[in-house]
């Protein structure tokens, strides 16, 4: 039951709390590029990959009380935390997780930035260009991001260090 | 411009919508007589809708037309402002056209069940060899391929992408009126002439003068209505159901080597994952709704139960469920249902409403994905929800829900049977009465 659910609450209890919504959207992004069995389906949008339909996933987690997630006022916006539940907890004990062996994976990813995984999963979106056009994509699509040479060399030496992960 | 020539008198499409869909351009006229987009005319746009609002038999050919339309009025507005390229003029025009062309018949359902993709199809009906790519690339051989990354939203000038996919663009101005039209509801209009006097080009996207945002706001109570009245309907969304249900034993009997009255021939390419383009173009609802009729015959009394339903709209009744159902009442409903004589893959099904296609305008969070935008006087972008309470409010409001879909025999008809009433039991506990 709730296979896709629980997937996502499998990612929060090895994960930890997740901070913010955007980083999320790129943690599960960057999981389904290295053959994390995510369902959700993605568009390229502004800030790079997204899914509508994982955002209401998690809203539905939390309507069950599965995922606890707590809204700050930052300056001019809103910032979102997740965690599992304790409930969350148990219901991932009575069912048999249906994702196993990307802990590692999901931790490594939630160490970083929204932005540095935004920069690594739109890398990744493009993974059927050059590396010299990914760039010029990257620097069209994301000019104010200013991403440097340095942030894509940090980026695609990230990539390879999820590659040999597994 | 090089590839299209202004037709020598204008062509007009009659629309119970925009009143007059006018096209001007040869490569738009010849792009609509492509075999691709005439297939649009047999594939309906809110696919099975029809079996709760009877008028919803109108086509993605429609909505299509409607979207170039919307488009070529945007168009017009944005001649001669700042930031606005006219030569994008005829690639915005052929993306509107082409943005649905990818869909095939009953496509949510077929693409949850044969895990294929609209946009995917998309893709390769433009850049392929079709009419389409012919009529495309009478523009320049890299013309499909800008067409393609308009719609996959990957395209340079984000402005050009976004009047075609943002949170108030051409798709969504045709599908909520054109919805709310052949629905026959009275939710889903608002002034769009208003909303298209005030948009006005940026360079990252289009953007509404602020003196627009009561229209503004009309347009997102429309969306958040018609969300919830229309597109999650619970009678939509039990046909959906029985729709993937019958698609998933389709798929299990082929697999297991069932031998069919009527075999599913145009299925096998999807169900093996191997479907070609040309295969993919020929199917459309017709064909997948002859199969339907034909496996009401068949001797596998699931397939053929299943498409009886769907045909005779015997649907499935629904209740909410909550936290103490999954963790308490789950897997004895599942045995309860296998006792009643009811596989319970096939008649218990659980629905989300992420399992749905629509959403409706959230800000979200900083750089989650691009909120809509106010002008003020003096050139400054301020964020919808921030400036209007009304789009606060509603973006605030509860926006899933989760139902448990059965058949409605279960709850009638229990007698003395003591397994089909405790199923009732917890049934009724849910509100299913």
């Amino acid at each position: 039951m709730l296979q896709e659910h629980a997937k996502l609450m499998a990612l929060f209890q090895a994960a930890g709390e997740v901070v913010g919504r955007k980083k999320l959207q790129k943690i599960v992004y960057i999981s389904k590029k290295f053959n994390a069995p995510f369902q959700e389906r993605y568009n390229f949008h502004m800030f790079g990959p997204y899914s509508e339909e994982l955002t209401l996933r998690v809203e539905e987690l939390n309507s069950l009380g599965f995922v606890e997630e707590v809204r700050e006022q930052k300056s001019g916006y809103y910032q979102y935390r997740y965690s599992l539940t304790p409930e969350g907890q148990t219901f991932l004990n009575q069912h048999q997780s249906a994702i196993v062996g990307n802990d590692t994976l999901f931790c490594r990813l939630n160490d970083n930035s929204s932005k540095f995984l935004e920069l690594v999963s739109t890398i990744l979106y493009f993974d059927d260009l050059t590396e010299a056009e990914v760039r010029d994509k990257v620097h069209t699509l994301k000019k104010k991001q200013n991403y440097s040479d340095e942030d894509f060399e940090e980026a695609y030496a990230f990539i390879d260090e999820l590659t040999h992960l597994h | 411009m090089q590839g299209n020539r202004i037709l020598p008198e204008e062509k007009v499409f009659k629309d119970p919508v925009h009143r007059y869909i006018h096209v001007r351009d040869e490569l738009i006229w010849d792009l609509i007589g492509t075999r691709e987009v005439q297939r649009l005319r047999r594939i309906r746009q809110l696919g099975t809708t029809f079996l709760t609002f009877h008028g919803a038999e109108h086509t993605r050919f429609n909505h299509s037309l409607g979207v170039y339309e919307i488009m070529r009025r945007i168009i017009d507005v944005f001649q001669g402002r700042p930031n606005w390229d006219e030569n994008e003029r005829l690639l915005c025009l052929a993306a509107a056209v082409l943005h649905d062309i990818g869909h095939g018949p009953f496509s949510h359902s077929f693409e949850k069940v044969y895990d294929t993709d609209h946009e995917a199809w998309t893709r390769r009906i433009i850049l392929e060899d079709t009419e389409v790519n012919a009529v495309l690339r009478r523009m320049g051989d890299d013309f499909p391929e800008k067409v393609a990354e308009v719609i996959e939203k990957t395209y340079d000038n984000k402005l050009v992408v976004s009047m075609i996919s943002s949170q108030i663009d051409a798709d969504r101005m045709d599908y909520l009126q054109r919805d709310a039209f052949y629905t026959g509801v009275s939710y889903g209009h608002f002034d769009m002439e208003r909303i298209l006097r005030v948009m006005r080009p940026t360079e990252e996207q289009a953007v509404i003068k602020y003196t627009g945002m009561h229209a503004v706001e009309d347009y997102i109570m429309s969306r958040y209505q018609m969300y919830w009245q229309v597109y999650f309907h619970p009678v939509t969304r039990s046909a959906e159901v029985i729709l993937s249900k019958l698609l998933h034993r389709v798929k299990d009997l082929y697999e297991k080597g069932y031998e069919f009255q009527t075999p599913p021939r145009h299925f096998i390419g999807f169900i093996n994952n191997e479907i070609t383009l040309e295969e993919y173009i020929k199917l459309d609802e017709s064909v997948t709704m002859y199969y339907f009729q034909m496996w009401q015959e068949e001797e596998d009394a699931i397939l053929q139960d299943l498409c009886r339903r769907f045909l005779d709209r015997r649907l499935f009744e629904h209740v909410e469920f909550d936290q103490h159902f999954v963790m308490n009442q789950w897997s004895e409903l599942r045995q309860l249902f296998i006792d009643a004589g009811f596989d319970p893959d096939y008649y218990l099904v659980i629905d989300f409403s992420s399992d749905l296609p629509y959403d409706f305008y959230r800000p979200g969070e900083e750089e989650e994905r691009m909120p809509i935008h106010l002008l003020t006087s003096d050139d400054r972008l301020r964020e919808l929800s921030r400036e209007s309470e009304l789009v606060e409010a509603i973006s605030g409001k509860k926006r899933t829900d989760q139902k448990v879909y059965f058949p409605k025999e279960l709850l009638k008809a229990a007698g003395s049977d003591a397994t089909k009433q405790r199923i009732q039991e917890i049934l009724m506990d849910r509100g299913g009465a």
